[in-house]
């Protein structure tokens, strides 16, 4: 039985890794999850410069799910090469460094720094969080500016790129089209899809920042569903990610059309969830008899 | 070193509208520290986040007693739940009440509505070790839950919104009324209370430790959910935004912006 899976030339040991800004760099993890377990570990987003992030309450939960608008607080990249590559370092499993910043200078700034880091098999481009006001969100909802700033960032990458995509578009295979377009080597998505809560006793919003992305499983059909759509659409590799809670749910995903799969908001619920969808997925090749679980990507039958 | 679990409850009783009252079996208990918290889990699935809640006792290093109030659909389902039903609980997390300066020191140990029930394994702690413990609890009325067990440890002041029992007004009127001093303060309880105890150390120059609460999603310091204001660059972001679970929930009132 073959657990690896392989996007844009990077092997991965298992297909089940961690969704930015879920997992910090996985410290606080740590004592929960062997983290030599983990396919990757997909890092919270680095900017060039520090973030201070949004004003609190900062999450609030909905059903079956939750919503946030952190903000992308982040120590910047300095910190982030002094103290996350190194304690990253120490484990046997890939680090994919998610990237974020306001202007395609403070993206590519990020990107060039992470450059001559071996530790660093890949970079995901958050041009998708929907909590903040400025740049990201903004490449992420308009095809022509993501096929602008990918091929800029693919111009300085030196570790293969996966744009991560973002749900509140009006058709993410046009979006997918033009990241794949401007040479993306894969994808990831979705990133949270914006929502809103209302405190009716308090007559506030739940969330300072007024909306809030949403995960959790209820997001999940969405998610698969546009997966699928993706996967028709486009030749390069997707990361699925999306309410994942159980090997089950990873499994759909996989069979949706993606490589690999994130667990997200469920770390926050079960810390033990990466593990538990890693051995999983292995219980179910082995109960049907399945020698690669690259076999299951994209195996749904109309 | 943190852990979820599964526990029992041993029991549960209703000990004042809405505020129950809940011992539970767990190992955990022998790593648990006044001042800190548990994170615990509903049942049902729509409810998907932790709810953040303060250990009010410990004993004998296997059990916990929690004091929660019904604020929502999770702690409504924590409610019914009777002797020998299992719960999923997380911790021991945050970093507990700094006992070490109570050490020979007259305190004060405040507490404010459900900021009550943390105060009791503090002064628990601190018996035989402060000289003088005074406990300054505030409630909305003549429902002063824990009040039989606070006499225990230290001298009881009370305050009541609605005036039934003790001072009239806040903790801070029940400090005036009585002329009480202390050198150090510990404190929980909701973030006005939490306003004019900062405010009250800064101008009588002792020091308070006070716990903090916020929305919370992970309780381990990964979401980055739970910030509060520092005066000093945090360690982690280096934004001057401390994480509550992880950093806290005790801070130095001078520490934190509120």
């Amino acid at each position: 039985m073959n657990m690896q899976t392989t996007i844009a030339g990077v092997t991965f040991q298992n297909p089940v890794m961690t969704a930015s800004g879920t997992f910090g760099s996985g410290m606080e993890y740590a004592e929960f999850v062997d983290l030599n377990r983990l396919g990757a570990v997909v890092t919270k987003g680095v900017a060039n410069v520090p973030w201070t992030g949004n004003p609190t309450p900062r999450v609030a939960e909905v059903y079956g799910g939750m919503l946030n608008a952190i903000g992308l607080q982040n120590p910047g990249i300095d910190v982030f090469m002094e103290r996350d590559i190194p304690f990253l370092k120490q484990y046997d499993t890939k680090v994919i460094v998610n990237v974020c910043g306001k202007t395609v200078e403070d993206y590519v700034e990020v990107v060039e720094r992470l450059g001559d880091e071996p530790a660093v098999a890949m970079l995901e481009i958050n041009v998708s969080c929907p909590n903040v006001k400025e740049g990201a969100i903004a490449f992420g909802q308009r095809a022509d500016a993501l096929f602008g700033i990918t091929e800029e960032i693919k111009k300085h990458a030196k570790q293969p790129v996966i744009m991560k995509l973002s749900p509140n578009v009006t058709d993410i295979t046009e979006m997918a089209k033009a990241a794949e377009a401007a040479g993306a080597d894969a994808l990831s998505l979705i990133n949270t899809i914006t929502g809103m809560k209302i405190d009716i006793h308090r007559r506030k919003f739940a969330i300072a920042n007024k909306t809030g992305g949403m995960s959790g499983p209820a997001i999940k059909p969405i998610a698969v569903r546009m997966v699928y759509q993706t996967a028709q659409a486009v030749q390069i590799p997707i990361i699925g990610m999306g309410g994942i809670a159980t090997a089950e749910d990873a499994i759909e995903f996989l069979l949706a059309g993606a490589s690999a799969v994130s667990i997200g908001a469920m770390n926050f619920v079960n810390p033990y969830t990466t593990i538990e969808v890693i051995d999983g997925i292995e219980a179910y090749l082995k109960q049907y008899g399945i020698e690669n679980v690259t076999d299951l990507i994209g195996a749904v039958e109309a | 070193m943190k852990e979820k679990q599964t526990a029992k409850v041993l029991s549960q009783r209703e000990i004042a509208p809405q505020i129950y009252d809940m011992w539970i079996e767990t190992s955990l208990a022998a790593q648990a520290k006044p001042g800190q918290f548990i994170c615990v889990y509903p049942k049902d699935r729509s409810t998907l986040l932790p709810r953040p809640i303060s250990i009010c006792e410990v004993r004998d290093r296997e059990a916990l007693r929690i004091v929660y109030r019904v604020a929502g659909q999770g702690t409504k389902e924590f409610s019914a739940y009777e002797e020998g039903e299992t719960i999923d609980i997380l911790g021991t997390l945050g970093n507990g009440f700094p006992t070490e300066w109570a050490q020979g020191k007259k305190v004060f140990l405040m507490g404010g509505g459900i900021g009550v029930p943390p105060i009791l394994e503090l002064a628990k702690t601190l018996a035989g070790k402060a000289n003088d413990i005074q406990i300054i609890v505030g409630y909305r009325d003549s429902a002063t839950f824990l009040r039989d067990d606070f006499e225990k440890y230290g001298t009881v002041y009370i305050a009541t919104e609605d005036g039934s029992v003790g001072t009239k007004g806040n903790v801070m009127d029940a400090i005036t009324a009585n002329s009480l001093e202390a050198d150090v303060i510990y404190a929980c309880g909701p973030m006005p209370m939490l306003r004019a105890i900062k405010k009250y150390a800064e101008r009588v120059q002792i020091p308070a430790y006070i716990s903090l609460e916020e929305h919370m999603a992970c309780g381990v310091g990964a979401c980055l959910g739970c910030v509060v204001k520092t005066k000093e660059l945090d360690h982690h972001s280096h934004v001057y935004n401390a994480r509550i679970c992880t950093d806290g929930p005790v801070f130095e009132a001078k520490e934190v912006e509120i």
